[in-house]
């Protein structure tokens, strides 16, 4: 693939958004399909159904796309140069995992335009598991001059389930890269569509009043009250469109409408964790119904056309 | 005499794993190469990043020939147990066994076979694929296609080639042919990620370690960092710093690079007004990279060392570059959480409380257990109040000061700066405590309340942090004991032993004369549980005295003389405990101590041997009037020897003074060598013989005045 003129506004270097054509560009190139962004708020692009439910059965699958993250807790009212409770990661599934995983993801860092002669690429032990999916993984953090840019997992077990195959995925945290290859401070300082003068659009202009609201709304005026009752609807509904679903032949007919309620339930008990209304006990047990439902869907998901059932 | 080589290439191998995954691997092979007969002259294992290598040297070409006798059924025995064992031996017909005759069996059919060795290469394609397979990695996964089955291939990483040669050093060895889960044995390797390219061509050891250094790949662990070491220092003295310290950082560091390159960055000073701690533990946890301080005033310095993986063709300048921009923004996410732990919490603006004190709110507020069924933290909190406010005035601290400290000594667990860093506990909460202007005394009891951590931890000393530390850990014990989570083996996932290690270093180290039953029993009413008080607090003080006396040994105490002093009932006082240790030490070296512990084992032997032949004890006293009616000379002095004696150490031993107690003891001596040489015990006459065994029982007790002497060895 060429890559864009240094000049270009849509070089990686010079704008977030050329950063994440550049990488649908090279993933595309490498056979995946490129997704859209999950309509739904999830904490990680892990979350998103072309993830979560594709790494699970025998079909193979190749998958690329950007995710907003929705992490109420991390809001620092845009205070904070690197924490933001809305940001994006780019997302990249292989199923099973291609022999030269590693080798790939170093070329798209090269594609990006991180030059492996002057800079020191490391990958560092981190065991990858989201307790909220059921899901666990080996793999590490990519590390660029000591910064952590991706995280690289083969993941073993998504919903309580094996993995048969592995996937491999790897996610990218795009302010974070972008930061470093746009050489700022932080987020809000970024470019976001690589144009000067009066056309420069940068991430303050998109996002910082939205994480003002948003943190002003995650810790301190979401409704606790129909929070909980949100958390309750989603996970009676997700029960009940997973018992609906199963037909009597043994395949299920509705389990993405009810992984949606699980992603529901998530959402609504990250919100209530970041309004600190869900101590250290129950939050525990809130988990621990939210990976119920998890993997259920997952159990259901293997019982689907896409899930491998013949 | 031939050499094995092996290399199990793989992708990042974590650095915690590395050194005990090298052991393994040699111990592992070496143990199988053994059990089959194949000895060697010696072994090496070496690890990197990304290979695990291995190098047997001295293995025979071929295993030994076994003669192997295997016994058979007897003569005459059923069909079909001959046929089993004509099986199971590999022979044709019975005619090829021989015939044994057995005295008291008869006879029977025993098969002679003879095991050629076989070629040691073929028993390596054995032994190797199964040590693979079998590897204990503390986690390991499945990978890429071959995942689809169940019973793939587990390696730490994807394993991606393995080399394996094994030939005479004179000339080219051979592959060994094996190969697992489709991954063919080589004799090809390859070099450092980004600085080598190619397959590199090994054909033993010494060539493979030169063609790897030749290929940026330092393969020897402390190689690298001895490496690391001596640049980091080189780098830091030239510009007048000096690095501290980190073996545990060194080691990982090692582990994540094949070719070491050492650079020195900066960040701005102005991040110094961060505590040096947290600076510390920002640029190690989130950057792996060493501090350093000043040379010429030990001071923190805004510089760090980085170890780099790459010798970078700008000479390392984009590196540090990179690395200062995340040290710059890790070190401005701590400053903002220093600056904001500061400031009041959302729900307390306009609050009157200071900021510490509203994380203590915040803390209640949230209900954050301590322990399921020991209950929250607020409630902890509480408790450790109480008991420090009971302890107080037993180690001369201010009531209020610390009651105060108690408040906030767990703040800190809410803060963003703990959050993030939870090793700085208690730390912080002493610079915040003394940023809200507490007293030194209470600012620095919020610190020292967890210690001492460890054995090389330092012991506080100010009484208010001693009351506050000890409160936190007595209450710590009486509530696991009281929920019976008591260490067992190595399992002490509460580190209750840490803390009953801490509670002894407090009281001796202070030399603080506390009850212990007394402040336990406190600690135990204050719980939420309901317990069997009184036999909990006996098994926790008998757990102190298994700690102490550890703790005694590897200060170079007898444990025997340990032993000897809580054998004697009621022992709950540390320091008298050992006061009593030492005296007993040093008097049982005197000449009067040796002969006084003699007199006492020949006065204990005499009395366990009559009185169990007699089948009772003979305490309670010899019978004054009958020896001065009937006795010896010697049996007089005797008696009335032990009675100053035993006055005079008893006088002692309620003055505290066990040396003194001891010299009275000593006091003995004459009449009891004297009685010995003149007096027999079982004499004739009943009723003397009863009396004087009565006096050595008395001799007995006596003794044990100071110390239970039967427990003494040596």
């Amino acid at each position: 693939m060429t890559t864009p003129d240094i000049k270009d506004p849509l070089h990686p270097t010079r704008s977030f958004q050329g950063l994440i054509l550049t990488l649908q560009r090279f993933w595309a190139a490498e056979g995946c399909v490129i997704l859209q962004p999950y309509d739904m708020e999830v904490g990680a692009g892990t979350s998103h159904p072309g993830t979560m439910l594709r790494s699970l059965g025998p079909r193979p699958w190749k998958a690329a796309y950007v995710q907003p993250s929705r992490r109420p807790k991390d809001g620092r009212y845009g205070e904070n140069p690197n924490r933001l409770q809305h940001y994006y990661q780019f997302q990249v599934i292989l199923k099973p995992n291609p022999p030269d995983l590693q080798e790939l993801y170093l070329r798209s860092l090269e594609a990006i335009g991180i030059d492996m002669r002057v800079h020191d690429v490391r990958f560092v032990e981190d065991d990858w598991e989201n307790p909220t999916l059921g899901a666990w993984g080996l793999g590490w953090e990519c590390w660029c001059d000591g910064m952590e840019v991706s995280q690289f997992t083969y993941f073993q077990q998504v919903a309580g389930i094996e993995c048969m195959p592995v996937s491999g995925e790897l996610t990218y945290g795009l302010e974070r890269l972008a930061c470093y290859l746009q050489n700022v401070e932080s987020i809000m300082d970024l470019n976001f569509n690589g144009r000067e003068g009066d056309e420069k659009v940068m991430y303050r202009q998109v996002f910082l009043q939205a994480e003002q609201e948003f943190s002003r709304y995650n810790f301190e005026y979401a409704n606790t009250e129909a929070l909980f009752r949100r958390f309750r609807e989603a996970e009676e509904e997700c029960r009940a469109l997973l018992e609906k679903g199963a037909s009597a032949d043994g395949r299920h007919l509705m389990v993405l409408p009810a992984y949606d309620q699980c992603l529901k339930a998530g959402h609504a008990f990250n919100l209530l964790d970041a309004r600190g209304v869900i101590s250290v006990t129950e939050r525990q047990s809130y988990i621990l119904r939210v990976r119920e439902l998890a993997k259920a869907c997952g159990a259901a998901w293997l019982l689907t056309e896409g899930g491998g059932a013949a | 005499m031939p050499d094995l080589l092996l290399e199990l290439h793989s992708e990042e191998i974590p650095a915690r794993m590395q050194r005990k995954a090298a052991d393994d691997l040699k111990k592992l092979v070496t143990d199988a190469l053994v059990e089959q007969g194949l000895v060697y002259e010696g072994a090496q294992a070496h690890v990197t990043p990304r290979r695990l290598a291995l190098q047997v040297i001295g293995l025979p070409v071929r295993q030994p020939d076994q003669n192997e006798e295997r016994k058979g059924p007897r003569v005459g025995a059923p069909e079909a147990a001959v046929q089993g064992f004509l099986k199971s031996a590999g022979l044709n017909s019975i005619d090829e066994a021989d015939i044994v005759a057995d005295p008291k069996k008869g006879e029977f059919y025993v098969a002679r076979i003879r095991r050629e060795g076989r070629e040691t290469a073929a028993v390596l394609a054995e032994i190797i694929p199964a040590v693979v397979r079998a590897f204990p990695w503390p986690k390991s996964m499945r990978w890429g296609e071959a995942s689809r089955e169940p019973g793939s291939l587990r390696w730490v990483r994807p394993l991606q080639s393995i080399l394996c040669t094994f030939g005479p050093e004179t000339e080219i060895p051979d592959v060994v042919p094996f190969d697992i889960d489709g991954l063919r044995a080589s004799d090809v390797t390859r070099g450092h990620r980004f600085l080598s390219r190619g397959p590199i061509l090994v054909r033993r050891f010494d060539d493979y370690i030169a063609a790897l250094e030749k290929a940026h790949v330092v393969l020897d662990l402390d190689e690298r960092k001895r490496r690391i070491l001596a640049d980091a220092n080189t780098l830091a003295f030239a510009q007048g710093y000096d690095i501290i310290p980190d073996e545990g950082l060194l080691e990982e560091v090692a582990g994540l690079v094949e070719w070491p390159v050492v650079l020195i960055g900066r960040f701005d000073e102005a991040y110094l007004a961060v505590p040096p701690e947290v600076i510390r533990a920002t640029i190690r946890a989130n950057q792996k990279c060493f501090v350093l301080k000043e040379a010429s005033t030990g001071k923190l310095a805004n510089r760090f060392i980085l170890v780099a993986n790459i010798e970078a063709s700008d000479g390392g300048a984009a590196i540090v570059a990179g690395n200062e921009r995340v040290v710059r923004a890790r070190l401005s996410d701590a400053r903002f959480f220093w600056d904001t732990d500061q400031k009041p919490l959302p729900e307390f603006v306009g609050s009157a409380l200071k900021p510490l004190d509203q994380r203590l709110e915040r803390l209640k507020a949230l209900n954050i257990v301590f322990h399921e069924k020991l209950g929250t933290q607020a409630a902890r909190i509480g408790r450790i109040a109480k008991l420090a406010g009971l302890i107080a005035p037993l180690v001369g601290a201010d009531a209020g000061k610390v009651e105060r400290a108690a408040g906030l000594a767990k703040a800190d667990l809410v803060t963003e700066m703990v959050g993030e860093f939870p090793e700085l506990q208690g730390l912080m909460g002493r610079y915040y405590a003394a940023a809200q202007g507490e007293d030194e005394a209470v600012a620095a009891a919020v610190e020292e309340h967890y210690k001492p951590q460890g054995p090389s931890d330092t012991t506080p000393s100010g009484p208010v942090s001693v009351a506050l530390a000890l409160a936190d850990k007595l209450d710590t014990l009486a509530g696991f004991w009281a929920i019976d989570e008591k260490p067992t083996g190595s399992k002490d996932p509460f580190a209750l032993r840490r803390a009953a290690l801490g509670v002894i270093r407090l009281v001796l180290d202070n030399n603080l004369r506390l009850p212990l039953s007394r402040l336990l029993d406190a600690a135990f009413d204050a719980l939420p549980v309901k317990a069997d008080k009184a036999a909990l607090i006996a098994d926790l003080l008998s757990f102190f005295a298994d700690r102490l006396t550890v703790y005694l040994r590897d200060k170079g105490a007898r444990h025997d003389l340990i032993a000897a002093v809580f054998a004697l009932a009621g022992q709950d006082d540390l320091v008298l405990i050992v006061r009593r240790v030492e005296a007993l030490g040093r008097f049982l070296d005197t000449e009067d101590g040796a002969n006084l512990l003699a007199g006492y084992r020949r006065a204990a032997n005499i009395l366990r041997i009559e009185e169990k032949k007699d089948g009772r004890t003979y305490e309670g006293g010899a019978d004054v009037a009958l020896i001065l009616d009937r006795g010896k000379e010697e049996e007089r002095t005797l008696v009335e020897a032990l009675r100053l004696a035993r006055e005079e150490a008893h006088a002692a031993v309620e003055r505290e003074d066990f040396e003194a107690a001891m010299r009275s003891l000593a006091e003995l001596r004459p009449a009891v060598d004297a009685f010995f040489d003149a007096v027999t015990v079982n004499a004739e006459d009943s009723e003397l013989r009863t009396n004087r065994l009565k006096l050595l029982d008395a001799l007995r007790a006596a003794t044990h005045t100071v110390a239970d002497f039967g427990v003494i060895g040596g």
